[in-house]
């Protein structure tokens, strides 16, 4: 099990491979279809990817205490987007955060790792050839996070920092700024081109076509 | 009365969204140890399980797509489990928390905050093979089992949660099948069912199980697929489905049978041969690579009109969330 923490630098993200277990700490954003869209059309980051992590979630976020004091975290680097700040944002407890299917997003990845200076992102199922390519290209690595498994990751959620674009996008599709804790996941798509659904893929193929030649009858 | 009904299902739906029935738990489990330590696989089969154990303890929805909501109401219980007395249990539950607003008007894409909706939550009305006394094979009928609606003699009720992610990934297919060179037999049912796994591989959040219905119209085809998933994993060798349907199917076909005891021994072979098989692809959990790919095959069969023969795979994912309780 190998330890990350943010900021994830290019160096430690490089030195990440393809089947090992991580456990991630520190900042990461969510951000899912309503967001990639937003960005794809011009939409300015509501906050710093730099070195950071995006994850493909929609998370159960329940409001416990309204608060009407900004929520962000100390030395967080995030900005305000257009039209929205984090002026009353209230104080929030994360109910279910598992992953969501992230080739939703393929048409979008490419040019927001080249553009956002992201270095890990996070998800389910994996991402095509061109995403694969800019993180090779660029330094990042994508973690397969256990799909369904909502429960424990909102437990790793340890802080909630804020969120950005909340009313715009609606509480499932925002930009949540978690702070977690040992967050568990599998680096499946690697900065050197390899990836463990091609891989898997592929050599899943080839098991089978032996299964469907054989004159075997089975019952 | 009325509202401790209500409570009543409404704790049914929050265990079934937050805990896993013991059977598939303990599949679970064994996959686990067959993985090697430090694999990708183990690290998965560990993070579900941990998951499973707290969302057990919180009583909190174990995975966030608490999915679509299927009701199997005892015939007997028709006039008391209404699909309004149905409706009020999950408006409840929702409220409360223990589902997600997950419940969306396909025309206008509007949100039914309550779940509730038209045909949602889906109720089917049904006969216990028990109750109705026909079209069993005595001996292929395996021993009652506390907690599953087959052992049960009282009026229950049984409810299935399941997500958009598995969902989507069911399929069906017509035999012949030219591209997959699979004809209208059991060797070509075979070879729909593993080039559905190869298929799917892990993104219907495997390991999965999979209901697979032989022959039927298409729409039979998936209902029927879909109910293999109540089946208990560890049931004993049979490929009974566990009840009759009523309704426009039994309208159309008479009583829905599955066939003759030795039809029955035949399918429990191909679900052995199919689990088996599947899992020397090496898919993995979560599709990284492993063992085990599906914890279960559950195969039953329908008559079938001789231009058309069906397989229809309902795909589970490993969050296979059902529960029964007596009423």
């Amino acid at each position: 099990m190998t330890k990350i923490s943010y900021p994830f630098t290019e160096k430690a993200v490089r030195a990440l491979k393809a089947g090992e277990a991580v456990e991630i700490t520190g900042r990461i954003y969510t951000g899912r279809d309503k967001f990639h869209k937003f960005f794809a059309d011009g939409g300015e980051l509501p906050v710093d990817f730099t070195d950071g992590a995006l994850y493909h979630c929609g998370p159960v976020c329940v409001n416990v205490v309204p608060r009407c004091v900004p929520a962000r975290g100390a030395g967080q680097p995030s900005l305000p987007a257009a039209g929205e700040t984090h002026r009353g944002t209230e104080e929030w407890r994360v109910v279910s955060a598992g992953p969501t299917t992230s080739v939703r997003e393929n048409p979008y990845e490419p040019a927001f790792i080249a553009k956002s200076g992201v270095r890990v992102i996070i998800g389910k199922g994996g991402m095509d050839a061109a995403t694969l390519a800019a993180m090779k290209k660029h330094g990042c690595v994508y973690v397969q996070a256990v799909g369904g498994a909502g429960a424990l990751y909102a437990d790793s959620v340890k802080t909630v920092a804020g969120v950005s674009l909340l009313k715009a996008f609606g509480a499932a599709e925002a930009v949540w700024h978690f702070d977690v804790e040992n967050f568990r996941g599998v680096v499946a798509m690697d900065a050197h081109g390899r990836s463990l659904f091609a891989e898997v893929e592929k050599s899943s193929g080839a098991k089978l076509s032996p299964l469907f030649t054989s004159t075997r009858q089975k019952s | 009365m009325a509202n401790a009904l209500i409570e009543k299902l409404v704790a049914l739906i929050r265990e079934t969204a937050s805990s896993l029935p013991d059977d598939v738990l303990k599949a679970l489990r064994a996959a686990a140890r067959k993985e090697e330590k430090g694999s990708s696989a183990a690290v998965v089969l560990k993070t579900i399980l941990d998951n499973c154990a707290l969302a057990k303890k919180q009583g909190t929805p174990l995975c966030q797509d608490t999915g679509t909501l299927t009701f199997f109401v005892d015939e007997r219980l028709r006039r008391k489990v209404t699909p309004a007395v149905l409706k009020k249990a999950v408006a409840l539950a929702t409220a409360r928390g223990y589902l997600r607003k997950n419940c969306i008007d396909s025309v206008t894409g509007k949100s039914y905050d309550d779940n509730c909706a038209e045909g949602a939550p889906v109720v089917h009305y049904t006969v216990p093979r028990a109750v109705l006394g026909r079209g069993v094979s005595k001996p292929s009928l395996p021993a009652p089992r506390a907690g599953t609606h087959r052992g049960t003699e009282s009026p229950a009720v049984t409810l299935i949660l399941k997500g958009g992610g598995s969902e989507n990934m069911s399929r069906q297919y017509s035999l012949p099948d030219a591209m997959l060179g699979a004809g209208r037999d059991l060797a070509g049912v075979r070879k729909c069912v593993l080039d559905a796994v190869q298929k799917i591989q892990g993104y219907g959040c495997a390991p999965g199980i999979l209901g697979v219905c032989i022959g039927g119209d298409r729409a039979t085809g998936y209902e029927v697929a879909k109910e293999q998933l109540l089946r208990p994993l560890d049931e004993k060798g049979s490929g009974m489905p566990r009840q009759e349907c009523r309704g426009p199917v039994a309208m159309v076909g008479g009583p829905v049978v599955v066939g003759e005891a030795g039809d029955a021994t035949l399918l429990s072979r191909l679900e052995k041969n199919l689990l088996s098989e599947a899992n020397t692809l090496g898919i993995g959990p979560m599709g990284l690579g492993g063992k085990t790919t599906l914890l279960g095959v559950k195969v039953a069969s329908r008559p079938r009109v001789p231009a058309s023969f069906f397989v229809t795979i309902a795909y589970m994912c490993w969050a296979c969330r059902r529960r029964t309780i007596v009423v």
